[in-house]
């Protein structure tokens, strides 16, 4: 169990990191929570590891008029921890304590997570839910692609080679009362899930959702939006009958993965009752927050 | 490579491979044989030290990562030789090991939870130790370990602003 010999680089700043990628065979580590297993167990054998932790500008959490703006390779427990987020991503404050246990949460990265794409993953959930986007830098251009383009199914992202995530930009939700719910399932906690489910909602005075959103990720080869729910949602009262109704009816249609821990079947039911409770957790949260 | 780390309180500087991990640099290099390797992928919990007070597997990490930080292993944890610490004596007092294998990284975990929340409920100290496996007790005797450190803690009068390994 030791890893393959490779070569170690640092670069200093990130066109140096993208130099660094353009060479074959050479690998992004951050936090290098899932690479460096990966590495021990020979499932990668990269010539050259290129170590992005330190670059300065790749870490920290921004606010912006519309999203909370948080860098590659800012560290799990600190947007944990980070009020900013708390405040202006409550999703993803309760998602963050799912994502593995508290001391790979304190090397693994937010960055490191989505562009990792393992379906299981609770980062790229969060991020599809809210309709967010990668901020990406290649060959000295930054753009921003749509998270839901960004993620197209185990391990597999639309990153170019030679590209580098260079920040996540989560979206900022304000007016109304404001709720979030997330739950999933798996064997013991901190292992990865079978089934997970996101939601975000915003009730008016009286009581309404005016926006919605869910995503079901695990269950699925990548994260998914269910925007069908969201828009049947909408202008209800977010009774417990109408969003299983709803539900229900998007997980049908949605394609479920298979493995030797859970059935298609199981899969899918659990898809449905967590996405159900995360979204009346979401309800009953914005029924008690302050407008 | 050549790599200077901060152990324990002490500059060392070694001379790895770029492959090689914290916790073979620790027990190989620096002859500091209290960290032990379980599984080597981030699953067990035994390779668990202290990064600026804070618990990381040290088999999840590269020697060549770890420069810049204040590493703390178990060798630091008690304030002289021969002693233990309050969290030491807690584990002994209530049978908190068996084997003893798993035991320094309980204990790492269990320094840095309490430093962070001082009287930590049941929850708090399940979910610390959620990320470190024991194979001999069941859990229950070192849950009832670190709930006894806590208590000693809140009643012990030693100054405890200082992380284990620094001078107080």
């Amino acid at each position: 169990m030791k890893p393959a010999p490779f070569e170690y680089v640092r670069p200093t700043s990130i066109n140096e990191a993208c130099a660094a990628l353009a060479t074959d065979e050479s690998v992004i580590i951050a936090g290098g929570q899932t690479l460096i297993p990966m590495l021990a167990m020979r499932l990668a054998r990269p010539a050259v590891l290129i170590d992005i932790a330190r670059i300065p500008g790749l870490a920290g959490i921004r606010e912006e008029a519309d999203a909370v703006v948080i860098g590659a390779t800012t560290r799990q427990v600190e947007a944990e921890r980070s009020t900013t987020v708390a405040r202006g991503v409550p999703l993803l404050a309760r998602a963050l304590p799912f994502v593995g246990h508290a001391p790979t949460r304190n090397r693994g990265t937010l960055g490191g997570s989505v562009a990792n794409a393992d379906p299981a993953a609770e980062i790229p959930l969060v991020l599809v839910t809210l309709g967010g986007s990668v901020v990406v830098r290649d060959a000295a251009q930054t753009h921003e692609i749509a998270a839901q383009n960004f993620v197209l199914g185990p391990m597999m992202t639309a990153l170019a080679s030679g590209a580098l995530v260079i920040a996540l930009r989560f979206p900022v939700w304000d007016g109304g009362r404001i709720g979030v719910g997330f739950h999933e399932i798996s064997t013991r906690a901190s292992d990865f899930a079978f089934a997970a489910a996101a939601a975000q909602v915003v009730l008016d005075a009286a009581g309404r959702c005016t926006r919605c959103a869910i995503g079901v990720g695990a269950a699925t080869p990548r994260p998914v939006r269910l925007d069908a729910v969201a828009s049947k949602l909408v202008g209800s009262t977010l009774a417990e009958t109408h969003i299983q109704a709803a539900v229900a009816d998007a997980v049908d249609a949605l394609d479920i993965m298979v493995d030797s821990h859970a059935s298609a079947d199981y899969r899918r039911r659990a898809a449905k009752a967590l996405a159900t409770r995360a979204l009346t957790d979401a309800r009953d949260a914005a029924r008690g927050a302050p407008a | 490579m050549k790599v200077e780390l901060n152990v324990n309180g002490a500059r060392a500087s070694v001379e790895v491979e770029p492959r090689t991990t914290l916790v073979d640099c620790l027990r190989d290099n620096l002859g500091l044989t209290g960290t032990h390797t379980g599984c080597e992928h981030g699953i067990c919990g035994a390779c668990t030290v202290l990064l600026d007070g804070e618990p990381v597997r040290s088999c999840l990490m590269l020697a060549v990562q770890a420069d810049g930080f204040a590493i703390t292993t178990i060798e630091a944890v008690a304030p002289a030789p021969g002693e233990l610490s309050i969290v030491q004596d807690a584990f002994c007092e209530t049978h908190g090991l068996q084997c003893g294998f798993c035991t320094p990284g309980m204990i790492l975990t269990a320094e840095a939870l309490l430093r962070r929340i001082p009287n930590p409920t049941r929850a708090d100290i399940v979910s610390a130790i959620s990320a470190n496996i024991c194979r001999c007790t069941g859990y229950g005797q070192i849950v009832e370990a670190i709930a006894l450190a806590a208590k000693r803690m809140a009643g012990s009068n030693v100054p405890r602003e200082t992380a284990p390994g620094e001078p107080a």
